[in-house]
């Protein structure tokens, strides 16, 4: 039986009346790549959040990489890493000086090989030593990726990684990450509302509307499920109503 | 118990962070000097001026530029505290941070040595400007002074907590706190006169913050040369105090935080 990496059970967030993440069991393989797919406010980044131990659930248990997040989130911080382009990494200081940084903060083993290594392999060595705020989106999230895979993590939490990019390198990124997956045997949970990039990277879609997991399964199978061509159509069939059950009616 | 650990790399990470932003910014490094040195010439004046016109004064010509110094170590303190958390948020750093290995303590740990070194380095031009300038120098009274000198450093972290957790609690439209607060503790501190100056009721009010001790403590060794052990004693039990409950406060505030999501959006 594969191994499981992420494990949620009955996960509630509320923040006062408002529910945003609504009673949601799921569970991600490892070494797979599993989407959380759904419309602005579905609760993504709020799940993605309680996974990391960043926001604490209303209830629910959570199990990272077979350890609770709540009781044991510092055993299981070292496993893993983070990429949003919503949260920055210093813009006054350098390419190196923040890898060299975070490279400390995650205790790398040799940190000039491995930042070595990652600027090699992520293309970013000659911006090593540019202001990180002097860069283009698409060499912030390069180097913000390589952020993320400064500890070799297991379980790597990417938060629309591909927002505001050109679809060259959205395409870069996304094979990159194929190859990182594939290579390390690690497992990739992504957010997202881009069906395309859903569609080619992921194993294992999550679709959300509302906090509530209301479909989930391959990409292929969806697809055929709903009878359509692609996952974007298939969100629209979600977000506007069209659920599986109605389109079988008709 | 792992949630206890200290590391001395994710500690020393951290400085090196604020080393490197400092380093690379001109305008930082000038700030830290900048109000201490101008400070320390106006009360230098101020002093030369008094040593004719006042008796008092003659005979304790380093009252008001230890005053000075040692208030102005106070307010490092706590401004370099609180600055350490205000360039993570303007740099919308703290959720990466946070879901990185670092503990909330560790973080702490690495704001006070930032704090202590920003206080250092900004009050050191202050101090050879007296010297030079004003024949006084701090430290010719003695290892005492250092331990008055502890004491407010202590304070300046634990009013520096407070205000983080402020911060936290109301993103960064209270940032302002961070400049402000420390002086309401100015006119109870009793700085630049003794506490007796003030109303009986106030008096009371002054004795619950250390730094009433310590400036009462310089004046004792400025002016008498006595050093008064009970007035130390007092800043460091009332420091105590205020050290847990900074602490409390902080831990409160990072906790609602991680309630609210606000690690991870950070701004006003």
């Amino acid at each position: 039986m594969q191994k499981l990496a992420i494990e949620v059970n009955s996960l509630i967030k509320k923040f006062g009346s408002t529910t945003a993440v609504d009673n949601i069991s799921f569970n991600v393989e490892e070494g797979s790549i599993t989407a959380l797919l759904g419309g602005n406010g579905a609760g993504k980044t709020t799940i993605i959040s309680m996974l990391m131990g960043l926001l604490i659930p209303t209830s629910g248990n959570i199990k990272i990489l077979g350890e609770d997040i709540i009781t044991d989130r510092y055993s299981i911080l070292p496993k893993t890493n983070f990429s949003s382009p919503y949260v920055d990494l210093p813009n006054r200081l350098t390419v190196q000086e923040n890898l060299n940084v975070y490279a400390n903060l995650y205790s790398a083993k040799d940190v000039k090989k491995q930042i070595a290594s990652l600027s090699e392999r992520l293309n970013i060595k000659s911006l090593l030593d540019r202001k990180t705020g002097q860069l283009s989106a698409g060499q912030k999230t390069r180097v913000a990726l390589a952020k993320a895979l400064i500890n070799d993590p297991q379980l790597l939490f990417l938060d629309e990684p591909t927002a505001s990019l050109d679809p060259d390198t959205a395409d870069w990124i996304r094979s990159y990450l194929q190859e990182y997956a594939a290579q390390r045997g690690a497992t990739i949970l992504l957010a997202s509302h881009h069906m395309g990039e859903v569609e080619r990277l992921s194993n294992n879609i999550f679709i959300l509307q509302n906090g509530k997991i209301v479909d989930s399964g391959a990409p292929k199978v969806l697809v055929k499920k709903y009878g359509r061509s692609n996952m974007e159509e298939v969100f629209l069939d979600v977000a506007r109503g069209r659920r599986f059950d109605s389109i079988i009616e008709n | 118990m792992n949630n206890l650990n200290l590391s001395s790399r994710r500690i020393s990470a951290l400085v090196l962070r604020h080393y490197y932003l400092i380093r690379g910014s001109i305008p930082r490094i000038l700030e830290m000097a900048y109000w201490p040195t101008v400070q320390m010439v106006i009360w230098g004046f101020v002093t030369q001026f008094f040593i004719g016109h006042s008796s008092w004064l003659a005979s304790a010509a380093g009252v008001l530029i230890g005053a000075v110094l040692l208030w102005d170590l106070l307010f490092r303190s706590q401004i370099g505290f609180s600055m350490c958390f205000l360039e993570e948020m303007w740099s919308r750093n703290l959720g990466h941070l946070f879901v990185s290995p670092l503990r909330p303590h560790e973080f702490i740990i690495s704001m006070i040595i930032v704090s202590c070194l920003r206080g250092f380095f900004g009050l050191l031009p202050s101090w050879i400007l007296a010297f030079v300038f004003f024949e006084f120098s701090i430290f010719s009274y003695g290892l005492g002074i250092v331990a008055f000198f502890s004491c407010l450093m202590v304070m300046g972290w634990s009013l520096g907590m407070i205000v983080i957790a402020v911060v936290l609690r109301f993103g960064l439209g209270a940032e302002s706190l961070a400049w402000v607060a420390i002086f309401a503790f100015a006119p109870i501190s009793a700085v630049y006169y003794p506490v007796e100056t003030l109303p009986a009721w106030l008096q009371i009010v002054a004795w619950c913050t250390p730094s009433a001790y310590v400036f009462e403590g310089m004046r004792s060794v400025l002016i008498d040369n006595i050093f008064q052990y009970d007035l130390l004693l007092g800043a460091i039990l009332v420091n105590i105090v205020y050290l847990f409950a900074g602490i409390f406060v902080f831990a409160f505030s990072f906790q609602g935080a991680r309630k609210q999501g606000k690690l991870l959006q950070t701004g006003e």
